[in-house]
This record gives C-alpha cells, sequence and structure tokens, in this order.
C-alpha cells in the first residue's frame, strides 16, 4: 500500500512527497513486528534504490512468506535524487543533518520531523547510504559506540562485511539514526558502494542480509541465507589516507585486498607537465576498505581508509 | 597595515587560493574580524574590504591604542566565489561547518584549521556569516549560547538587536562557537544583504565594528552612539508561515512596525493570478526576518516577528 509520509505544495503545480510502501500480511493481530528500510536522504547516493527494489520483489513473489510489516521509503529526499543533487535543492544544510526536525521550522526541517515521527515505533530501522561521488565503500553499516550494544546484533546479521563502530560526535547527534535510536527505535546505518552508481553485487548482498534479519524478528518465513560474519571494528584500527598535493589519482590497487604499510596505493599524477606529485601509501597494514573513486583531488582529498589488522 | 597570507591551497588546475590576513597595530592579540567564507558572501566581502581601508587610514593616524593588534581577513573562500558556488567549490562542503578543522583532514578541515590556527587567540571575535535560511534580516548581532555568551558587550556594537541562539548539534562545528569554546568573545553580524552590496547597511555594519572597537578600547575614533540594542532570544520570535505555495508578494520590510492581524504577504496562483492566500500578523510586533524570494513553497517561514515590540 503506497501512502504518503509528508507533502508540500511546491510554489507551481507540484508537491513535494515522501512516499513510502507499507508491505504487510492481510490479516494483522496486532503484534507484528515493523522494519522501517529508509533510504534516498543524499540524492546523489542510489545504492538503495535498488535494494528498495528488489525487497518489494522478493515479498511480493511470497506474499505468504510475510508475517509483519515491511515500510520502504525509497526517497526521503525525493527532489534530490531526481535532480541529481545531494543536498535538499534551495536549502543550505545537509539533510542528515536537520533531524529530529521541527515542525514548525524551515520546509526541510518539517519534512524532517515528519519523517521521524512516521517511522517512531518501529522495532528497527535500515538508513541505507551510498558514500559519494568521490569513495567506494565495502558493503558496511556505521554503528556509533554509545549504541552498540544494541545495534551489532542486527548489524551481525545483514550479511555485510564490515562493522565500524565509531566515536561519537556531537555533530552526528543530528541524523536521522541518532534522532531514531533516541527514541528507541534502533538504527543501524549501512554505506556501500559508490555514489551516482548502482553496484548491483552489493544491493543483493544486504538485500539477502535484510532478509535474515527480517526472519530473526518475525517478520519473513521464507528461505534465507546464512549471512556472512563480518569483521567488527572499534574506530582507532582505521588508518586514513589524504592527498597531499593536487592532480590526478590513479589507483594501483583493487579495491577491499590486504596492504602492508608503506605499500604503494596509487599516484597522483601532474597532467600539465608529465610528473608524479605523490605516490600515495598505506599508514598501516590492513584492509583497504575505502577507496578513492574520483579522480580529482584537492590537497587533503581522502583517498583510502585502511582496517588494522589481517582480515582476507 | 601589514598583508600575510595566513593559508594556502595549493590547486592543480586554477590559482592557488591565498588567504590574507590584514594586521593593524602590534602587541595583543585584540580583535579579529572575518569576512565572507561562503562563495556568495558579496556583502560580507564588501564590508571587510571596507573596514580593512578605514582601519589604515586610522592606523596612518595613530588611532590604533597602545599594545592592539587587530586582523581582518575579508575572504576565506574566493575559489568558490570566483565561480559563482555557496559552498566549497570542489566538494560541496561548508567552511563554516568544520570548525575548529583538521590540519590532516579534508580539503575544508584543512582550511579551516588554518584559519582557527590564526584566529583563535583574539579577545574579540566578529564574523559576517550569512543565515541558512535565504531572506533579509533587520541588522543584529548573532551569539550563540554557550554560557560563554556576553550579551552586553554585543550592544557596544551600538545595533538594533543582540539575537541568542540556542545551539544545535549542527552549530557546534561553526567558527561563532568554537571562538568562543576557545575563550574569544564572539559574535556575527548580519546585515541585510548577502549576495549584493548594499550600501547602507555596509556603512552601518563598519561603523558598528569600529564603535565596539573604540568602546572596547583598542581604537581611538568617534562615532555616532548608535542603539541600545534589544536582546531578544531566537526562539522567542514569532515564526509566520505561508499556507499556500505560489508567486509570494511582501507588504512589509524588515524592521517595519505591525500588528496583529494586518497583511504581511500575499499569495498569487502561479497559473491563474487570483490571490489565493493573505498571511496575516499573528502578534503585534518589529519584523525581524523576511522571505526575499518571488516563490514560495507551502509552509516556508516567510517572516519572523519580535513579539510585542513597538519601533
Amino acid at each position: 500500500m503506497i501512502k504518503t509520509v509528508v507533502s508540500v505544495g511546491l510554489p507551481v503545480d507540484e508537491n513535494l512527497r515522501v512516499m513510502k510502501n507499507v508491505l504487510q500480511p492481510e490479516k494483522l493481530a496486532g503484534t507484528e513486528k515493523r522494519i522501517c528500510i529508509v533510504t534516498g536522504t543524499h540524492g546523489d547516493e542510489l545504492e538503495g534504490q535498488y535494494v528498495c527494489y528488489e525487497v518489494n520483489r522478493r515479498i511480493q513473489e511470497a506474499k505468504e512468506c510475510l508475517k509483519g510489516i515491511v515500510e520502504i521509503y525509497p526517497a526521503l529526499n525525493p527532489l534530490g535524487v531526481d535532480s541529481i543533487s545531494r543536498g535538499i535543492p534551495m536549502f543550505d544544510l545537509d539533510m542528515n543533518r536537520i533531524f529530529p526536525g521541527n515542525e514548525d521550522g524551515a520546509v526541510a526541517e518539517h519534512v524532517a520531523a515528519k519523517v521521524v515521527q512516521d517511522i517512531a515505533g518501529a522495532d528497527l530501522c535500515l538508513d541505507i547510504h551510498a558514500s559519494n561521488i568521490f569513495l567506494r565503500e565495502i558493503p558496511q553499516a556505521r554503528i556509533n559506540v554509545n549504541t552498540a550494544q544494541t545495534l551489532i546484533p542486527f548489524a551481525r546479521r545483514l550479511n555485510l562485511d564490515f562493522v565500524w563502530v565509531h566515536a561519537a560526535a556531537t555533530v552526528l547527534e543530528s541524523t536521522l539514526a541518532h534522532s531514531l535510536n533516541s527514541i528507541g527505535v534502533p538504527t543501524v546505518v549501512v554505506e556501500m558502494g559508490v555514489g551516482m552508481r548502482i553496484t548491483e553485487a552489493f544491493c543483493q548482498q544486504l538485500t539477502d542480509g535484510i532478509f535474515c534479519v527480517m526472519k530473526d524478528m518475525g517478520i519473513w518465513t521464507g528461505e534465507t541465507i546464512e549471512p556472512k560474519q563480518p569483521i567488527i571494528s572499534e574506530d582507532g584500527e582505521v588508518g586514513f589516507v589524504n592527498a597531499s598535493a593536487p592532480g590526478i589519482f590513479v589507483p594501483c590497487v583493487e579495491h577491499w585486498i590486504n596492504v602492508e604499510r608503506g605499500e604503494r596505493i596509487g599516484r597522483i599524477l601532474n597532467p600539465l607537465d608529465g610528473t608524479v606529485e605523490e605516490e600515495v601509501c598505506s599508514p598501516i597494514h590492513g584492509m583497504l576498505f575505502t577507496l578513492r573513486e574520483y579522480p580529482v583531488v584537492s590537497c587533503g582529498s581522502l583517498i583510502a581508509r585502511v582496517l588494522g589488522g589481517d582480515y582476507r | 597595515m601589514k598583508k600575510d597570507c595566513i593559508y594556502t591551497l595549493k590547486n592543480r588546475y586554477r590559482d592557488d587560493m591565498n588567504i590574507y590576513g590584514y594586521r593593524f597595530g602590534k602587541g595583543e592579540k585584540a580583535a579579529c574580524i572575518v569576512g565572507a567564507m561562503r562563495g556568495n558572501e558579496v556583502q560580507q566581502l564588501y564590508i571587510c574590504s571596507q573596514l580593512v581601508r578605514e582601519l589604515r587610514t586610522l592606523e596612518a593616524k595613530g588611532a590604533i591604542v597602545g599594545q592592539n593588534e587587530i586582523l581582518v581577513i575579508p575572504s576565506v573562500n574566493h575559489s568558490s566565489m570566483n565561480i559563482g558556488k555557496r559552498f566549497w567549490a570542489t566538494d560541496n562542503t561548508d567552511i563554516n561547518r568544520m570548525f575548529p578543522g583538521y590540519d590532516a583532514g579534508e580539503t575544508t578541515q584543512r582550511i579551516a584549521a588554518g584559519v582557527f590556527d590564526a584566529i583563535k587567540d583574539y579577545s574579540y571575535g566578529i564574523q559576517f556569516p550569512s543565515f541558512y535560511i535565504q531572506g533579509d534580516f533587520v541588522p543584529h548581532i548573532r551569539m550563540m549560547e554557550t554560557g560563554f555568551q556576553s550579551p552586553s558587550l554585543a550592544n557596544l556594537f551600538g545595533l538594533p538587536y543582540v539575537v541568542i541562539r540556542r545551539p544545535t548539534p549542527i552549530d557546534t562545528t561553526t567558527l561563532n562557537y568554537n571562538w568562543q569554546i576557545w575563550n574569544s568573545n564572539a559574535f556575527s553580524i548580519y546585515t541585510s544583504e548577502t549576495n549584493r552590496v548594499d550600501e547602507r547597511s555596509a556603512r552601518m555594519a563598519v561603523a558598528a565594528v569600529l564603535r565596539f572597537l573604540t568602546r572596547m578600547g583598542i581604537l581611538r575614533y568617534t562615532s555616532h552612539s548608535g542603539y541600545l540594542a534589544s536582546v531578544i532570544y531566537e526562539a522567542d520570535l514569532a515564526n509566520v508561515k505561508n499556507d499556500l505555495p505560489g508567486i509570494y508578494h511582501r507588504h512589509v520590510a524588515p524592521g517595519d512596525e505591525v500588528h496583529r492581524g494586518e497583511p504581511l504577504a500575499s499569495v498569487t496562483d502561479p497559473l491563474e493570478g487570483e490571490v489565493i492566500s493573505q498571511v496575516l500578523a499573528p502578534t503585534d510586533g518589529i519584523v525581524f526576518f523576511a522571505h526575499n524570494e518571488p516563490l514560495v513553497m507551502e509552509g516556508t517561514m516567510i517572516f519572523q516577528i519580535i513579539r510585542r515590540l513597538h519601533e
């Protein structure tokens, strides 16, 4: 059943509409668990679109296996998805920095408040992100250390490769995940792939995991896989690689391999004079879980993240 | 006057971005003034350029008192300004959401760190920012409620209003907030324009800064006393929204006194031309903020009114 979560009139004959699809058994006992799958907060992150499609498709092909409520929100920022804009068009702030929103505030803050109200009471929420146009990520959950105890059991079952438990930061208190976790909706943030693209294998991998979690929760009784055991890491084990010089970054390793400390990850080239500006090397021994996708770099551009240790 | 490059960002496809600081006087780090941090803050850039001009003249006349140094940084983000972008030219991040910065981090974190390192030890920090909601304000001083804010000092600028904002998590990465946390008295000055130069409010802003520096014993300058400011809390402002979207006609301006029930704006159907909505004042008061775009979405915050205040 397609429902409108919030609608705002645009100046000329159009409405901004955040939509959701509610999938549930024909007869409800009133005790069903409810999972919300949300994505499209950043309009340039598209991996979640395929996941939404695939969760919808699989449920609708075996409706008899559905024993709980699945709510799918493909686009919290529909105008951004449509206009290839990461943020909400004509609004300054990142949508994932205005939660829990404010019903009486600016339009975007009003939309954020309505989204939180709509999800409130769910037994689990998955907030699917897709990095940005600059970086490629392996399928991973990102969990604030303060919520790790509650969320890691869910994250372990999502068929992800990595669970990154990161330190708390005040600025992150304005994310959707923080707002929902604060009102008792366990919310796991998933990051995978790269902006403006769909990595079908990653989407299928996460979808398999979503059905595993739904089975654990009693929402799904159909066939599921046995999910992967993810690597679980605390913040301190991650090494960051940033560009020291501007230019064109060309990697010389594959994403998601083990690298040695000091091993070359790639080079930053100067196309004007044909020189190499920087040999980019790993700061630690470990697994390359983030790798730059977009070639043009400035001083400081993030090139890679490496999880210290032996994993692959 | 001494012109220093306080931070350089090396570029590959365009000139390096040099952030310049203009120093007046020598000695204690007394006051720092920061201008355009976003690429459309032309008014903010203009105001700081005029401050540089005024301070150069005043310094030549010996008007800087004792061992005091004033630093003015007119522009932090001309890489974006030169190509018509509000936020950072390559990744669209906002330098004013990156403080205190991180010198080994991403590009805008490095810029913020480089700037903050140069400005964090001044007794008074004055910034000319713009607001995240598009519109016109009455000129005012804005402060974060960090527990360190001092409205009585803000009053010394002589602007009509001092607004205190309770910080949200995203505000904790602004320059104003971090200045206060690092023990500077921080003030953000808002004039009535951003992407256009408004001479009148620019002159008012320059005068306000010179008045403040004089009252703090940093400068000798004779000016009008300005206003005794009304101190208001942002949360106490009455927000006025329109019920229908369309073409927006504003009937009142920031600074106007309005009365409950008075028409503030009307909305016209964009296809059929009929007036479809009148927006009425919910309270007596002074218009503090007004939307300034020709179109409105439904539920846009088009006015903020200072309740029960009269001219």
